[in-house]
């Protein structure tokens, strides 16, 4: 079995005869090593996650407790962004209650950050990046230096988007969406403002996740070690390959649309305002001709695809770990992987979905109406192969399991509610409602974080040679799990109510200006749901404390793991030393079975790894 | 570390990464440029007006000519160094930098055109296009308000009195004389710059998104002529293969110019 | 590495494509000063011929004609969801409801 590993932190043992002790900036800050560039995407995404729930945090006590100032923090904030963005309590002149244009400021911004920031770039560039090569067994990614010319763009990228806070105007508050023509009317009187910023970050995540892209599907195609065939790679990496795909291909047209958009705040074109725009009363002058429905179209272009980036790297995560913990092969592996190549061929032509309040004609309407009921399908085939999966399994409930099962149900809940959105009719009533933010953050927060969460529990002994606090991980997931459910499905009800997203005020309008028997008025138990929320909320990030100390005491005082294979898996990664050199494998890596050889009969052990060679 | 196939063929698919690589990245990019082109048909079935005759055709073609030259003389720059004859390769390459260059100026000199070309709106409903006395770049009406000018010399193209909302086609011919416009006379003011109509806007943005393609493979071949030449004597076979890269790359800039020419010259 | 012989053998093709293209190009303008009867025309005529050069460009200088499998599968899944942008794209705006009169 594995030689006992050293498990020593910044081992400096090499794989190969190149003994280049390299100093402390080429190894840690510069470093081409896809381990190392995978760890820094992981810190600088945690980061932007926090961040982006900072800005909600925020935008939630608005929502709850409307012109009231936030308890702390009122006086700096007002001083960082102006007393514009930042106003005083009506009745005691507090300082802190957040403004409208700050309110959308964080709303476009949130959005911005969590998907574009926080989500891709753990999904993608943290975990793509870390695992990737080593379950293909290869020694690095085929383009080193690309590597980490894709995290200093990311990198960079994000810094723009934080100083679009500080300019004047403060930053882009048009939706992450950015639709036009608000997005080239709001803040126009500023010659540089958020909005530019916004797309100036924009232009620098795409060539970022551009490179990322052309990086992975060739390390996929070309690096795979011997004995490593198609379908013997673990399901994680198919999914890492078609996120690379749909990465490829569906960010250009965005980046184009970016130009042009940039090009209408800018320079003053018109590609997407149109003939006879009328800004406060005055006939804007511009050429026109535009259409602000190009915009959408090429924003959701890319829009779509950028779900199924979100979500298939957590599916491959999930899958690992089910396999792993119920000490049985994944069930349907071929299945998982024509379903995966569906769902991202398919993705490409289902975007109009969310633009069906457009004024499209019913032919097309109901092309991308079918074209997304078609999607759904493999979609749920991947559900049920992991819940078949399950079926006779011997479970080890540790904390990355218990995360990998709460994804199945709360990524099923994501996924039905996403049906009546899917249909032309009902999404008629639905569209812009609090029902599509439960839709969607059912899928992405209790979803993808889920799994994202999972697999830092599950490969944190691999990259440290430690394991994370058991105890620690089980209240972490326990309370995120119940205040994740607390959060998100009283949203339901508010959307099917009526209430609609992105309203300063949280509907209150709604109520205070009907009478109760008004349609279309929110009644008071509705709007009381705001303040339920904004409480679990804050349980929510409360809760991300044991997690956060979790991660950083373990890195030092965790208990060591015993051998390079802790959790007794089959896959490639678990066959380096702990953690993976400079190179990553000792000697030439290969794989001699399929990637979820558990509890085979007539084997002496629960689990045969890939790389271990036939008995003669 | 050494990362398998940089040179040496993978053998169940046949490449090398960069060749894999460069495939990928020119999809990504005729994604973007499929965008733009889209966007291009899109904006003209949505218009009312779309100019035609205002991009010299001569000037157009024969800038396709030099691109198409700057293609056949970097493969042969390729093949040169398959045939193992650096001193050819250096040749080729050369012309292949010099015909970019080329292209290069002669789209600026068709840009200098353009932003010192003007198209008034006039009150009554006419409107005219020609040159302002002094040839300045980029005023519109907004520039004459800031300068406090209460009048513009202009210079007709020889078309005089058209009615606002005609095709816009500009006839060859003489020109007429100076008038005097009035500033008060002036609904708008606007050089053929992008802000102009869709249809310079996308001219625009087509043609400088290219011309940037253009730039950033002329610097990259340039590298490889110059200084990155050395690899030539201690890794060959890798330097003929960044050659081929350099060239598809090349190529493809090529490409959406065979089509950017007849769609925004001819179309 | 250097296969002399099968290299010369292309440097002619090379060369012809060369000529081919620039003839092409010729074509190509000659055709703007033929008025067609409907636009479609026009644009076909445009297009075919963009296209047939393209093909000449991508096919020899780009070697895509000797080209492996991989190659093939990549850019024929772009080229298909490039048609799929714009034929969506120009679909959406002709598919419109009409308004009824009331």
């Amino acid at each position: 079995m594995q030689a006992t590993s050293h498990a020593t932190h910044h081992d400096p043992t090499h794989a190969d005869s190149h003994h280049e002790e390299l100093g402390f900036w080429r190894k840690y800050i510069f470093s081409t090593d896809h381990k190392v560039i995978g760890f820094q995407y992981l810190l600088t995404a945690l980061v932007f996650l926090l961040i982006g729930f900072l800005l909600i945090g925020l935008m939630r006590w608005q929502l709850a407790y409307p012109g009231r100032a936030i308890p702390i923090g009122g006086a700096l904030m007002e001083k960082m962004l102006g007393s514009d963005m930042v106003g005083k309590e009506a009745v005691t002149g507090k300082v802190g209650v957040i403004m409208p244009d700050l309110y959308n400021s964080f709303g476009a911004m949130h959005g911005t950050i969590m998907v574009f920031l926080a989500i891709v770039p753990l999904a993608f560039g943290a975990f793509g990046n870390f695992v990737t090569p080593l379950q293909i067994g290869a020694p690095d990614m085929a383009f080193p230096r690309l590597n980490m010319a894709s995290y200093w763009a990311y990198f960079y990228g994000g810094v723009v988007m934080l100083v679009s806070f500080f300019v004047p105007g403060g930053a882009a508050k048009s939706g992450w969406t950015s639709y036009s023509p608000l997005a080239s009317v709001a803040d126009a009187q500023y010659a540089v403002n958020g909005q530019t910023l916004w797309i100036i970050g924009m232009v620098l995540l795409i060539t970022s996740s551009l490179l990322g892209a052309v990086n992975f599907i060739t390390t996929i195609i070309q690096l795979r070690a011997k004995g490593m065939t198609w379908m013997r790679m673990p399901f994680f990496v198919w999914a890492q390959f078609v996120t690379g795909f749909l990465l490829l291909l569906a960010f250009p047209p965005l980046e184009a649309a970016g130009i042009m958009q940039l090009m209408d705040n800018v320079l003053d074109t018109s590609f997407f305002l149109p003939t006879g725009m009328v800004v406060s009363g005055k006939v804007a002058d511009i050429s026109g001709g535009g259409s602000p429905l190009l915009w959408q179209h090429f924003f959701w272009f890319l829009g779509h695809p950028e779900v199924y980036v979100l979500i298939l790297p957590a599916m491959g995560i999930v899958a690992e770990i089910i396999s792993n913990n119920t000490r049985r092969p994944l069930w349907g592996y071929k299945t998982l992987v024509y379903s995966v190549l569906c769902i991202g061929f398919l993705s490409f032509i289902v975007w109009a979905h969310h633009m069906y309040l457009t004024g499209m004609g019913t032919k097309i309407s109901t092309f991308f109406q079918t074209t997304t009921m078609m999607i759904s399908i493999p979609s749920v085939f991947i559900l049920t192969c992991f819940f078949i999966s399950l079926w006779g399994g011997s479970i080890r409930f540790n904390t990355p399991m218990l995360f990998a099962l709460a994804f199945l149900p709360m990524f099923g809940i994501g996924g039905l509610t996403g049906l009546p959105l899917g249909f032309n009719a009902t999404d008629i009533y639905l569209h812009d409602t609090y029902y599509v933010i439960g839709h969607f953050h059912y899928v992405v927060a209790p979803g993808t974080i889920f799994g994202l969460l999972a697999g830092i529990y599950y490969w944190f002994p691999k990259a440290t040679g430690r394991f994370m606090n058991e105890f620690l991980g089980k209240i972490h997931f326990v309370f995120s799990l119940i205040f994740m459910n607390a959060v998100f499905l009283p949203m339901f009800v508010q959307g099917m109510a009526g209430m609609s997203r992105r309203m300063y005020d949280g509907g209150a309008t709604y109520s205070l200006q009907n009478t109760p028997e008004a349609i279309g008025a929110l009644n008071a138990l509705v709007i009381k749901h705001n303040i339920s929320i904004t409480h679990a909320a804050i349980g929510l990030g409360l809760a991300q404390i044991p997690f956060i100390i979790n991660f950083f005491w373990s890195m030092f005082a965790g208990k060591r793991v015993t051998s390079d294979n802790p959790w007794e898996a089959t896959t490639l990664e678990w066959s380096t030393p702990t953690p993976p050199p400079h190179g990553n494998f000792l000697k030439e890596p290969a794989a001699y079975r399929g990637p979820y050889e558990y509890s085979a009969p007539g084997a002496a052990t629960d689990f045969t790894p890939q790389f271990q060679a036939e008995k003669p | 570390m050494d990362i398998p196939y940089t040179s040496k063929p993978r053998p169940d698919t046949g490449l090398y990464n960069a060749k894999v690589g460069i495939w990928l990245f020119l999809a990504s990019e005729v994604m973007l440029f499929g965008a733009l082109f889209s966007s291009y048909i899109l904006l003209r079935i949505g218009a009312d007006v779309w100019p035609q005759g205002l991009l010299n055709i001569p000037i157009g073609t024969f800038n396709t000519a030099v691109l198409i030259t700057s293609s056949v003389t970097v493969v042969m720059a390729w093949a040169s160094l398959k045939m193992n004859n650096f001193p050819k390769f250096k040749l080729y390459m050369g012309i292949t930098i010099l015909c970019a260059l080329a292209f290069l100026g002669i789209k600026s000199i068709e840009y200098k055109d353009k932003f010192t070309h003007y198209q008034v709106w006039l009150k009554d409903g006419t409107t005219l296009t020609g040159h302002i006395a002094g040839n300045p770049y980029f005023w519109n009406h907004n520039t004459l308000d800031k300068k406090k000018l209460d009048h513009i010399e202009f210079t007709s193209d020889g078309k005089h009195d058209a009615k606002a909302g005609d095709k816009g086609q500009s006839h060859p011919g003489g020109h007429a004389p100076a008038v005097k416009i009035e500033r008060k006379d002036i609904t708008r003011l606007s050089a053929y710059v992008p802000a102009h109509s869709t249809y310079f806007a996308i001219y625009f943005t087509l043609t400088a998104l290219h011309a940037l393609h253009v730039i950033g493979g002329s610097l990259v071949l340039a590298f490889f002529w110059g200084p990155g030449s050395k690899m030539w004597k201690t890794d060959p076979e890798r330097f003929t293969n960044r050659i081929e890269i350099g060239g598809l790359f090349w190529h493809f800039v090529d490409l959406v110019w065979i089509f950017l020419f007849p769609v925004l010259y001819l179309l | 590495m250097a296969d002399s012989h099968d290299i010369s053998k292309h440097v002619k093709t090379y060369i012809g494509i060369f000529i081919a293209l620039l003839i092409g190009t010729v074509i190509t303008v000659g055709l703007y000063y033929v008025h067609f009867n409907s636009i479609a025309v026009t644009i076909a005529v445009a297009l075919v011929i963009a296209t047939l050069k393209s093909f000449l460009v991508a096919g020899y200088f780009m070697h895509l004609m000797s080209e492996k499998k991989t190659i093939y599968w990549i850019m024929g899944v772009t080229i298909f969801f490039f048609l799929a942008l714009v034929g969506l794209f120009v679909w959406s705006l002709y598919d419109i409801p009409k308004p009824r009169g009331l």
